[in-house]
Parts: C-alpha cells; sequence; structure tokens
C-alpha cells in the first residue's frame, strides 16, 4: 500500500496504525505562532472500535490500510460462522468470526443488506442496513384499543434482538427497527 | 480532488461579510487616526521566507528577465522592511498571503495578513497599540496582561524552557503528544508543548500577550537578556480565546546578522529535507543601507475577524476557503 503524509490525512482515510487499520476521523493542524508544525488526528480503530487520539509532526507519514466496504447478503451461520455473499453478482462469499460480527449478530436477517467491512481480503466488521423489517416471535399478548396511550413493553425479534414495542403489538407481526438505536419505528 | 459544483455558494453569509468589510473599514480608520500610511507591496516576489517551518508557494512565470521562478510571500515584511529602509515611516498593510500545507479550522492556505511597522517604537509601545486596535474592533475584548515564556511553562508543566535537559523535554513531550519526540530538538518539543498544553490556556479571561521567547525561536528579532540573565528574543505573541492572533518583532535590522539568520534557516530546511528558498540579497541591501530601529507586528486579521463575530472557524468568515475556491 502507499504511504499517506499527514497533509494527505483527511476524513475517510484508511490507514495502519500500532498494527490495525484505522479510518481518520479528524485531521487538526496545529502550529504555535513560529515553529513546528503537528496534526492532531482522530482515528478509530477498525478491530476494536476504539477512537484513538494521536499527534503526528506534520510531514510524518503512516502506510495505507487495505480496507474496503462492500455490500453483502447474509445467508447463514454455520453455528461458528456467518456466511455473506457479495451483491455485485460474482456470488463471492465471506465467512465472518465471532468478534467480527460482534453486537450485529442480533440484527441478523437472510438476505438483508449489510456492509462488510474487508482488509486484506478479510472481513473485519460488519454493519447492519439502517432500518430493518422484523417479525416478533414473542412478546405479551397485545391490549386491544390501546394504540394512542403511551407505555411499552419488551418484544423478542426474530433476529434475536429485544426492543421495546407499544403496548397493542401482537406475536407475528412485522416491525420496521431502526438498528442504530434499537428503536421500534412503525408497523411494517 | 474535483470540484464540485454544490460548492459554488460563499461560506459566509451576506451579512458577515458586510461585518467583515465594517471591520476592515476600521482598521483603516484606526491607522488614519494614528499618520501610518497604507501600503500595497507585491504578493509575487524573487526571494521566499527561509523560516524552516514555513512552506512557501512558487510558481513560474514569464517576467521581463524571461521565465522565472517567482514565490508567493508568506508575510509582505521584507517587501515592507525594503520600504523602512528607503525612508517610508510607519506603514501598514492588508496583504494576502500564503502559506503551503496550512490548512485547518484557524488556517487557510490563502490569508489576509494586517502587518504593520513602527520605527521608534519599543515593542513594549507597540504592544499597547495591538491592545488599542484590538479593542476598536472587539470592545469585549477583556483585560490584558503580560506573560512570560517561561513562567507559562513553569506553571503549566513544571519545566523551565531554557534550563530543563532535552531528555526531559523529549519525554514530557512524548507523553503529552502520544508520539515518539526522542529525535526532536529542544524548540521542536517546546513548540509541541506550547500548541497542545499552553495555547488553549491562552486568552480565556483576555487578552494574553507573551513575552521573552527563547532567543533560538528569534526569528526576524533582535535578542536580549532578560532579568535572569537569560538571553531571549525580544518577540511578543497575542492571544485571544485560545488563538494566536499576532506575533510582533523589536525588529532586527542589522544586515549580517540577518544574512546569517538567512543562511542557518537555509540549513535547518536542508536538514529537514525541504526546499532550499531563494535568500532575500535585497532585503540584506536594504538592511545595510539602513533601517530605522523600531517594531513590527502580524496580525491575522481573518481570525481576529472571527473571533469578533463570534464564529467558529475562518472559513465562517472567508468569502471562498480553499476548498470552495
Amino acid at each position: 500500500m502507499a504511504n499517506y503524509s499527514t497533509n494527505e490525512f483527511k476524513g475517510g482515510l484508511k490507514v495502519m496504525l500500532d498494527g490495525d487499520p484505522c479510518n481518520i476521523l479528524e485531521n487538526e493542524f496545529v502550529k504555535p505562532g513560529k515553529g513546528q508544525a503537528f496534526n492532531r488526528v482522530k482515528l478509530r480503530n477498525l478491530i476494536t472500535g476504539r477512537v484513538w487520539e494521536r499527534t503526528f509532526k506534520s510531514g510524518e507519514s503512516l502506510e495505507g490500510a487495505d480496507v474496503m466496504d462492500l455490500d453483502m447478503e447474509y445467508l447463514y451461520t454455520d453455528g461458528d460462522m456467518w456466511h455473506f455473499m457479495k451483491t455485485d453478482g460474482s456470488f463471492e462469499q465471506y465467512a465472518v468470526d465471532k468478534k467480527a460480527i460482534g453486537d450485529v449478530e442480533k440484527w441478523l436477517k437472510e438476505q438483508a443488506v449489510y456492509t462488510v467491512t474487508l482488509w486484506n481480503d478479510n472481513a473485519i466488521a460488519v454493519s447492519p442496513p439502517n432500518f430493518l423489517e422484523l417479525e416478533v416471535v414473542e412478546t405479551d399478548p397485545g391490549l386491544k384499543g390501546d394504540t394512542a396511550q403511551g407505555g411499552s413493553k419488551p418484544a423478542t425479534l426474530s433476529s434475536g434482538a429485544v426492543v421495546r414495542v407499544p403496548l397493542f403489538i401482537n406475536q407475528g407481526e412485522v416491525l420496521r427497527i431502526d438498528t442504530r438505536s434499537g428503536e421500534y419505528v412503525s408497523r411494517a | 480532488m474535483t470540484p464540485s459544483p454544490d460548492d459554488w455558494q460563499p461560506s459566509a453569509t451576506r451579512e458577515t461579510l458586510r461585518q467583515r468589510a465594517r471591520l476592515l473599514e476600521a482598521v483603516r480608520a484606526f491607522f488614519a487616526a494614528r499618520d501610518v500610511l497604507e501600503v500595497e507591496t507585491p504578493i509575487l516576489g524573487h526571494a521566499g521566507s527561509t523560516d524552516p517551518h514555513l512552506d512557501s508557494l512558487s510558481l513560474s512565470a514569464t517576467t521581463p528577465a524571461g521565465r522565472e521562478t517567482l514565490w508567493l510571500q508568506t508575510s509582505p515584511e521584507f517587501h515592507m522592511k525594503r520600504l523602512l529602509a528607503a525612508g517610508s515611516g510607519p506603514i501598514f498593510q492588508l496583504a494576502r498571503s500564503f502559506r503551503d500545507g496550512e490548512v485547518g479550522r484557524r488556517h487557510n492556505i490563502e490569508f489576509t495578513m494586517l502587518e504593520w511597522y513602527r520605527p521608534g517604537f519599543s515593542l513594549g509601545a507597540l504592544i499597547d497599540e495591538c491592545e488599542a486596535l484590538i479593542r476598536a474592533l472587539m470592545p469585549a475584548a477583556g483585560p490584558a496582561r503580560r506573560r512570560r515564556y517561561r513562567e507559562l511553562f513553569r506553571g503549566a508543566l513544571a519545566l523551565d524552557p531554557f534550563t530543563s535537559p532535552l531528555a526531559e523535554l523529549q519525554r514530557v513531550a512524548g507523553e503529552r503528544g502520544g508520539l515518539d519526540m526522542s529525535d526532536s530538538d529542544r524548540d521542536g518539543c517546546l513548540d509541541l508543548l506550547m500548541s497542545l498544553v499552553i495555547e488553549p490556556t491562552l486568552g480565556r479571561e483576555g487578552i494574553d500577550v507573551v513575552v521573552d521567547y527563547p532567543a533560538s525561536q528569534a526569528a526576524l528579532a533582535r535578542k536580549r537578556v532578560d532579568e535572569e540573565g537569560t538571553e531571549v528574543a525580544s518577540r511578543f505573541e497575542i492571544y485571544l480565546q485560545g488563538i494566536e492572533l499576532a506575533n510582533g518583532y523589536d525588529e532586527l535590522t542589522d544586515a549580517q546578522e540577518q544574512a546569517a539568520r538567512f543562511a542557518d534557516d537555509n540549513r535547518q530546511r536542508a536538514a529537514l529535507h525541504k526546499p532550499v528558498v531563494d535568500v532575500d540579497c535585497r532585503l540584506v541591501a536594504a538592511l545595510a543601507h539602513g533601517m530605522p530601529a523600531g517594531s513590527g507586528v502580524a496580525l491575522g486579521i481573518d481570525r481576529l475577524i472571527q473571533l469578533a463575530l463570534g464564529k467558529a472557524s475562518i472559513a465562517e468568515v472567508m468569502a471562498f476557503p480553499t476548498p470552495r475556491c
């Protein structure tokens, strides 16, 4: 991979730092009135998800990271690995391990399209679509007529996630859920 | 980067541009009332700044002398000093200046420098005038105080910038910045600590004027011996709300010393693998002819306008910052 100097740093650039691929979030040029310049850089470690703040001398460089975000359809899990397929018509499949799936495990739905982050052609992270339509597999019976009042109850969805839903929702209904907040949006 | 047509609009509002124009009028009125002459000097010069930490832009142009390399000026300093040596008396300029690579909330590679020179003024008299100018544009700037460079480091970091061993400066700078500073010199460590630790605390209760910089950071200022017997640069910097606004000197007038500092700068540039810059032999000649002793200051007027108008970045007070130009 190419090397990138601090003056090429910008949001979205993927670089290697301490052996891990990182995504640059912010790059702030700082300089005393006269004298040497530095760059204050915020990076997200793509393996751990942690945000690092580091200072670089202006002109220093970092190795680029071979990181790509690709759209992939979720196929199935064999218990150890989760299998995804590229949506570009190549039918190419990638197996994702538990560490890379992380919390997204509870948002998996067959045939839905996820963003899979590849580093050196290995999946290191998966992000779900912002909205998913999922079936309620378990919840207390719905309260008839209670469509206006507030109040909520837990419901288990087909993907395994548990979300708060309004009291009138019944088992078997399909709901639209915001995966970023884990909140109920509407009936699908 | 391919320019996007979506960015055709200015980044400053119409109201901000109107207020900016009024503040620039106030600057001109301030100097007119004090009999300081407005001048215009070239943006392009045959010589550039040799400062090891400034990167000049250059271009190739066809001139009366044929095809030549010309440098976009990082400040109007050299040309203005030639005017002083030619007997101009006190002068000021609102000059477009260019510094390659300086990009951020407080930086734009092309910006407006308010620079002025006061023959016969002591550094203290010029500091007073700077404060008056800031108050003219920003009446709520708060009280001014002098802060010694050395005291700032002693107070914030328990370090003495002049006497602490290099290894200690490297260790503290490395810890504060989270990087390896073991190959940095004293000034590199001090610059990092100034930028990351001290600057953000300056100008929070008013106008902070930092004085008595290390002699190694004199640039084009004279050097003197302070009350503690240490050689310091006769130089000041003004900070407001954590932002560096102005940099002033008791100006160096010695031609030989000037030539030596140019040569030293270029040696440092070569050591940093930076291109060597053509030295301004005409400035050296002007100093040899005789430039009246006095003080001068360069103030980033975009930043002062930003603060006066309460904006978060200089892009908000410029019609078209570099990303939109």
